[in-house]
C-alpha cells in the first residue's frame, strides 16, 4: 500500500484539521470532535446535519456552507460516526428552528443517527430525519436492509439545503428532501477497488480486464463482475438499470450527476458524460443541469456513478438557488 | 479490590480480545471485516473507563453501554451499547445480581436490541443466539435450577443459535446485500453474543 499518510489512526483527525485550515471562512471544527459546522453558525434557520464514514470526500464536510449543510460528522474510514458525535453536531447546528438529519441508508448510520436524534429530543431540540436510498444496484425488498445511499445524497443536501436557506420550516425542508429522494436514482461501477488504509490491501481484486458493476461506496463488491468494455457500453448498463425504475420518461427534465469515485480522471468522467447526454437526448429526456466531478468518492477507487434527478418547477428553483460551500459553489 | 461487576466485564473484554481476529474473519465473509476490531476497541475503552470499586452494578453497566456507544461505531456500537444500557436500567442501584435479575437483564437487552435494530428472530443476527438463550434460562430458573446451571443451558441454546444462523440468509445489516450467498456462514454478532454469555457463565461458576 502506497499512501500519503502519517499515522493510520490519525487520518480523519488530520484531514479535518487540514480542511478547517483550508476553508476557515466556511467551516470550523467542534473542539475535540470530528464535526465540522458552518463558521458563521446557523442561527434562525432549519439546520441540515449529515455525515457518515470518512473516505467519501468532499462528502460530507465539503458541503457545509450557505445553501447546503450546517454540520457534517466524520466517522472512521467507512465506519458510521458514533451517536455522541452526531448528537454534538445536532446541538451545535441547531439554530432554534429544528434539525433535519440526512442519513444514507446503511444499518450503522441509521442506528447511530437515530440514537443521536433520541438524545437531542431529550434536550427538547426538534429533530427529524430522511434516509437516502438511491442505489438501484441493490434490490429493494423486504428481504434486505434496502438500497444504499450513494451520490444522490448530494442532491438532497443541495435542494433541501436551499429550502432551509430560503426560510423553510422543518416540515418544508423535510418534504423537499423526500421529494428529491423519491426522484433520484444512481448506479456505480469500479474499474479498480479502493484500499482502506487500516486494511492495507484492496477491498477486492480485479484482473486487468475486469470491472465491477453495481458497487457501493465502501469498497464492497458489486452485483456483477464483467469484462472491461467501452465507457459508452458501461454507461449504457448503468443507465438501463436506472431507466428500469420507470421514473424517467420522454418529456421529463432531469439533473445529471456523473460522479467520480476518487481515482478516475475528470477526462474519463467527461467522456462518460458525453454519452449520457446522447442517450438522454435519444430518449427525449431534457437535461436541465449537469454536474461532473468527484462529489461522493470511495477513497482511491477507480470508477464512477451516474445519478439522475427528475425535476419539476419547485425542485428546479431549489437546484438553481445559490450555494457557497468548499466543494460546491453556485452564484 | 475490584468489584465483581468490574471483574466480569473485564473478563468479557479479555474474551473479545482473544477472539478479535476470529470475529473479524467471520465478518469478512459476509460483512465488512471489522466486528472483532471494533468490539475490541470498545472494550479496551470500557475497561479503562468503568470504575473498579463502584458496587452499583446498574451504574457500571450503564457506563459500559455509554462507552461502547461512543467507541465501537458501525452497527455493533448502538446494539451492544443499547443492550448494556438496558441491563443497567434493570440493575439500577443494585449491588447484587440474582437469577431473576439476570433473566430481566436478558429480556431487557433483547428488547433494546430489537427496538434499535428493528430485527426479529430468524434474520441472522445476534437475536438468534440471545432469544433462545433467554427462553431456556427462564425455563430452567422456573424449574428450580441455580443461575450457573441455567446459564449452562442458555449457552448451549446460544451455540445452537449460531449453528442456526449458518442455515439462513441475512435480511438485516450489510450481509443482507449478499442474498443467498450469506447462507453457510455463521453470524458474527450471534457469535460475539454467545461468547459474552459463556464468559459470564464461566465467571459465575468460579465465584
Amino acid at each position: 500500500m502506497k499512501k500519503l499518510i502519517n499515522e493510520i489512526d490519525n487520518i480523519v483527525d488530520e484531514m479535518l484539521d487540514g480542511m478547517t485550515a483550508a476553508y476557515p471562512n466556511y467551516v470550523k471544527r467542534l473542539e475535540g470532535l470530528d464535526v465540522l459546522v458552518r463558521a458563521g453558525g446557523s442561527e434562525g434557520k432549519v439546520a441540515l446535519v449529515s455525515g457518515g464514514g470518512s473516505g467519501h470526500e468532499p462528502a460530507h464536510g465539503g458541503f457545509v456552507g450557505k445553501g447546503m449543510l450546517d454540520a457534517a460528522v466524520a466517522g472512521a474510514v467507512f465506519t458510521s460516526p458514533t451517536p455522541d458525535q452526531v448528537y454534538e453536531a445536532i446541538k451545535a447546528a441547531d439554530g432554534g428552528k429544528g434539525v433535519l438529519l440526512v442519513i444514507k441508508n446503511y444499518t450503522g448510520d441509521v442506528m447511530n443517527f437515530e440514537m443521536a436524534a433520541d438524545m437531542a429530543r431529550d434536550e427538547d431540540i426538534e429533530v427529524d430525519q430522511v434516509i437516502v436510498a438511491d442505489d438501484v444496484a441493490v434490490e429493494n425488498s423486504t428481504w434486505t436492509t434496502g438500497r444504499r445511499g450513494i451520490a444522490g445524497t448530494i442532491f438532497v443536501h443541495k435542494l433541501a439545503g436551499a429550502c432551509a436557506e430560503a426560510g423553510g420550516s422543518l416540515a418544508d425542508v423535510k418534504r423537499i428532501a423526500e421529494k428529491v429522494i423519491a426522484n433520484v436514482r444512481s448506479m456505480g461501477m469500479a474499474v479498480d477497488a479502493c484500499t482502506v488504509p487500516a486494511a492495507g490491501k484492496p477491498s477486492f481484486d480485479l484482473a486487468e480486464d475486469e470491472i465491477e458493476i453495481g458497487i457501493g461506496i465502501h469498497g464492497e463488491p458489486g452485483v456483477n463482475r464483467e469484462k472491461l468494455s467501452s465507457v459508452n457500453d458501461i454507461s449504457d448498463k448503468l443507465l438501463d438499470k436506472i431507466f428500469a425504475e420507470g421514473i424517467y420518461n420522454a418529456g421529463d427534465e432531469v439533473a445529471v450527476m456523473v460522479n467520480g469515485m476518487g481515482g478516475t480522471p475528470l477526462m474519463e468522467l467527461f467522456v462518460a458524460n458525453k454519452h449520457v447526454h446522447e442517450v438522454l437526448a435519444d430518449k427525449g429526456i431534457k437535461i436541465y443541469k449537469t454536474l461532473v466531478g468527484n462529489y461522493m468518492t470511495s477513497l482511491d477507487m477507480e470508477g464512477f456513478s451516474i445519478t439522475l434527478l427528475k425535476l419539476d418547477d419547485e425542485l428546479k428553483t431549489y437546484l438553481d438557488a445559490p450555494a457557497d460551500t468548499p466543494a460546491f459553489v453556485q452564484v | 479490590m475490584s468489584t465483581k461487576v468490574y471483574d466480569c466485564i473485564s473478563k468479557i473484554g479479555d474474551t473479545i480480545e482473544e477472539n478479535k481476529d476470529f470475529l473479524t474473519d467471520l465478518d469478512r465473509e459476509i460483512g465488512d471485516a471489522d466486528h472483532g476490531v471494533n468490539m475490541a476497541r470498545g472494550f479496551h475503552a470500557v475497561v479503562e473507563k468503568i470504575p473498579k470499586d463502584d458496587a452499583n452494578i446498574g451504574a457500571v453497566l450503564k457506563k459500559t453501554g455509554m462507552t461502547l456507544l461512543s467507541t465501537v461505531g458501525g452497527a455493533s456500537g448502538p446494539l451492544y451499547g443499547t443492550a448494556y444500557m438496558e441491563a443497567g436500567k434493570v440493575m439500577a442501584g443494585k449491588t447484587e445480581m440474582t437469577a431473576e435479575d439476570f433473566s430481566a437483564i436478558l429480556k431487557a437487552a433483547i428488547a433494546g436490541i430489537q427496538k434499535r435494530g428493528k430485527a426479529i428472530r430468524g434474520e441472522k443476527t445476534m437475536l438468534d443466539a440471545l432469544i433462545p438463550a433467554s427462553e431456556v434460562f427462564d425455563e430452567k430458573i422456573a424449574g428450580g435450577s441455580d443461575i450457573v446451571t441455567a446459564l449452562n443451558a442458555a449457552c448451549e441454546e446460544a451455540e445452537k443459535g449460531i449453528e442456526y444462523t449458518k442455515t439462513i440468509r441475512a435480511t438485516k445489516g450489510r450481509a443482507s446485500y449478499l442474498g443467498d450467498r450469506s447462507i453457510g456462514h455463521q453470524d458474527p454478532g450471534a457469535t460475539s453474543a454467545t461468547l459474552t454469555l459463556e464468559t459470564i457463565r464461566d465467571f459465575l461458576k468460579e465465584e
